[in-house]
């Protein structure tokens, strides 16, 4: 593709038509980009509540001993933290943002297949939401996000709530995936082939097809607890002849295929940024594309690692270790074609290549982390260790954390028009960085040596590392407010700082940018034209061998 | 574009999504599969505990009728052979036809769902039902068996309301003419949610009523 803008006409943009921002009209809209945003404001808005909680714990881990949170009072702040952060933040936050303002467009469609499921979603996800909120109300759960088994059944807890805002937000991500599936096969541009689809549509793509196939079985899990507690069906109570494993067998069917979920759309953002803020093309576009969907096959059977520790057959154990070391390797392929894209590219140094930086740093410390723990002689001693919260904050904070603020950066002049002010963003950037190795390294050796994880106490040897980690905590949030802040301040009402947006900023080659910003309702009134690749851009003093290699006929 | 009257047709439509036979269908695919997905999750813990209490499921399953059970069987099957019927006549144009055919398939599940509720009022009466003293004092296998029992059959049940619905409201949506000869895939999509409704019972028959 070029990288020239489609003529402006002049339309009034998404925002402003239809009542403008701040009517009720959004709350019934079926247009995919208000659909976006809606979610990204409740998003936004849970994942700050939910750090809110982390900040609490980690104010709690201050000193040995009880401060201000007693143990009862530590895992209901735990389990209500992992909830939102898993079902209300990580989950939905690309595929539901980005997947629904950016892929439509980039496919050169004007919505996705079925609008009006789409806003469906929108309302199940509310619903989750609001039951989550509600089970605070009721006292909160205690049983950790896992919710497992036999504890979740025997607590005085109020389990039902979560659990069944778990079984609607499943809905609402199931909906959005079948959205996405229809819209990649039904309305792309009869012009762009497979192989001419930005690599960021690949991932959402991959995802979506993960999204539909595991999360009904943890849906019919949890319907399963629950008739225990409502009916005392006991399939998976031991007194009434159940196996309480097979609940976590059921459970980690998806969840873990769930982690995928978590960090395949971060991966296809960074795929997106790297070549664009390295004006190069990207390096093994093939690669890329097939190891997502490589990833979603084999992370489909790895879901036993988790319980390596829980009682099973030895064969079974190492069959899953080998798994988990495989399915290691689409990841590294993913890693190793970023760097080589990068290689003799012009880099430009602007924050969404900053957060794509950070995500490879960050997410490689959780990838290799995670080999650790696929060697069972390893797991056997690491396992419920703090360790395993480095662990996945590396992984989920790191990987998919770190990349939905660079997706941020990145789309935000597309969604709202404006850029925001970069030096601020910078120091923001820094905080969160430091902050972020400061809050969760330290608790790798502390977990080596021992200290558990879901514990609001602890012996004094551990108090260094403990005390480091709450700093480190206070570090990064100050970064994330000044993201945000950085966010808000630039917006054509508030206008604090930041400037216009042109329509391409960043001279990408994808449609989404060659569209005025922020968009009009219909993004094309004509079919786009594809001629060539996503990352085909136009600049001919860039002339480094592997850009010229193939000859534009090739992408005819 | 070449060819610019076909251009000029298309433009104020072009990529909005509007009636997509094609998409609905895929649309209605990939929600079966998270059907299938679903139940396959429950065959799974019915395979399971199949294999750890095999004699017990033999034992529980020898209480529950056959005869009653064919029956249904039965009843399903000519459910979907009457759906099946509707949407032909429905291609070929005959709407009343088309109606009559759907109510058939709405008896039919109503059938089925009166003579399930027989058949769990007559455990109910035996003191058989979750949370039962009578079934808590039973070996633990033939707890899980009838615990499975209730669980699939009921999951299944609530298909079959949720089926029957989906059929009144297509039936009112051919009636308005909103469903027709042209616009069919509607039909075509409840068509086949109600054959995996069947299907699925076609495969907890004999898992339920036929251990032997
Ligand atoms: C500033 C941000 C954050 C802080 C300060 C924070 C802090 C914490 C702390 C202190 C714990 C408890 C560890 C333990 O005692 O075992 C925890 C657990 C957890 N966090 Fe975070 N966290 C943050 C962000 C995130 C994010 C972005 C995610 C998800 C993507 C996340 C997911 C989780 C999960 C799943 C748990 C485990 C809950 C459980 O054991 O049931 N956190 N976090």
């Amino acid at each position: 593709m070029t990288t020239q803008a489609l003529p402006d006409l002049g339309e009034v943009d998404y925002i402003r038509a239809g009542g403008g921002p701040w009517s009720w009209e959004w709350l019934k809209t079926t247009d995919h980009k208000r659909i976006a945003i809606m979610y990204l404001l409740m998003i936004v808005a849970f994942f700050f509540v939910a750090m809110t909680l982390g900040l609490l714990m980690r104010a709690e881990l201050l000193k040995p001993g009880t401060q201000f949170l007693d143990g009862a009072a530590y895992n209901r702040v735990l389990t209500l933290h992992g909830v939102i952060m898993i079902c209300l933040f990580i989950i939905p936050s690309i595929p539901a943002i980005f997947g629904n303002f950016a892929l439509p467009i980039m496919v050169g469609a004007n919505d996705v297949s079925f609008p009006r499921l789409n806003l469906a979603s929108w309302y199940f996800y509310v619903a989750g939401a609001v039951l989550a909120l509600w089970s605070v109300g009721a006292g909160g759960v205690d049983t950790g996000w896992t919710f497992y088994v036999p504890y979740s059944g025997n607590t005085d807890a109020n389990v039902v709530l979560p659990m069944l805002a778990a079984f609607l937000l499943g809905w609402s991500s199931i909906l959005t995936g079948l959205n996405m599936i229809t819209t990649v096969h039904r309305l792309r541009a009869p012009t762009m082939g497979w192989r001419q689809m930005p690599l960021f549509v690949w991932g959402i793509y991959a995802t979506s097809w993960i999204a539909v196939l595991a999360t009904p079985v943890v849906g019919i899990t949890l319907v399963l607890v629950l008739f225990e507690k409502f009916f005392g069906v006991g399939i998976f109570n031991a007194s009434m002849g159940g196996d309480p494993i097979l609940f976590q067998h059921m459970f980690w069917i998806y969840s873990h295929p769930a982690v995928y979920i978590m960090v395949l759309p971060a991966m296809a953002v960074v795929s997106e940024i790297v070549p664009v803020f390295s004006q190069k093309r990207i390096f093994g576009y093939r690669f890329i594309a097939v190891s997502s969907i490589a990833i979603a096959a084999i992370g489909s059977l790895v879901w036993a690692h988790h319980m390596f520790t829980s009682g099973m057959a030895d064969e079974g154990r190492i069959i899953f270790s080998f798994l988990t070391f495989f399915v290691s390797v689409p990841s590294a392929v993913k890693i190793f074609n970023w760097l080589a894209t990068m290689y003799k590219g012009s880099i430009r140094i602007e924050l969404p290549m900053l957060f794509a930086f950070a995500f490879m740093f960050l997410f490689s410390i959780g990838g290799f982390t995670g080999l650790q723990q696929a060697a069972l002689s390893v797991d056997i001693h690491i396992h419920d260790t703090s360790f395993i919260v480095a662990h996945f904050h590396y992984t989920m904070f790191g990987g998919t954390g770190t990349m939905f603020f660079g997706a941020l950066y990145y789309w935000w002049p597309k969604m709202f028009g404006r850029m925001y002010n970069k030096t601020l963003g910078m120091i923001g950037f820094v905080l969160f960085f430091v902050g972020f190795n400061t809050l969760y390294f330290p608790l790798f050796i502390a977990g080596l040596k021992g200290m558990p994880r879901r514990y609001q106490d602890y012996l004094a040897e551990y108090q260094g590392y403990h005390e480091l980690s709450t700093y480190g905590s206070w570090i990064i949030a100050t970064g994330l407010i000044l993201l945000v802040l950085n966010l808000i301040g630039c917006m054509r009402w508030a206008k604090w700082w930041g400037s216009d947006a042109e329509t391409n900023p960043w001279n990408a080659a994808s449609l989404d940018w060659r569209v005025p910003s922020p968009p009009p309702v219909h993004q094309f009134h004509e079919e786009p034209i594809i001629t060539d690749g996503p990352y085909d851009y136009d600049i001919p003093h860039l002339g480094d061998d592997d850009s010229k290699a193939a000859p534009a006929e090739v992408q005819a | 574009m070449s060819n610019a009257a076909a251009h000029d047709d298309h433009h104020a439509h072009y990529g909005v999504p509007g009636y997509d036979p094609v998409a609905w269908k895929m649309g209605m695919w990939l929600f079966l599969f998270t059907e299938l997905l679903l139940f396959g999750a429950v065959f799974i813990a019915y395979a399971v505990y199949l294999e750890t209490y095999t004699w017990h499921f033999t034992v529980g399953s020898a209480q529950l009728s056959i005869p009653i059970g064919t029956f249904n069987t039965l009843v399903l099957l000519t459910s979907s052979l009457t759906m099946a019927l509707s949407i032909a006549a429905l291609q070929r144009g005959k709407k009343e036809l088309s109606i009559k055919l759907l109510d058939m398939t709405v008896a039919c599940a109503g059938l089925f769902c009166v003579v399930k509720a027989f058949e769990w009022g007559a455990k109910f009466e035996h003191g058989i039902y979750p949370g039962s003293e009578h079934l808590l004092a039973m070996a633990r296998g033939e707890q899980m068996f009838f615990g499975l029992y209730f669980t699939m059959t009921g999951i299944h049940a609530l298909h079959v309301i949720i089926g029957a619905a989906l059929i009144l409201w297509v039936r009112a949506r051919i009636k308005s003419g909103a469903v027709s000869t042209e616009r069919i895939t509607f039909l075509d999509n409840i068509g086949l949610y109600w054959h995996l409704v069947d299907l699925i019972w076609i495969f907890l028959f004999p898992l339920i009523y036929l251990v032997a």
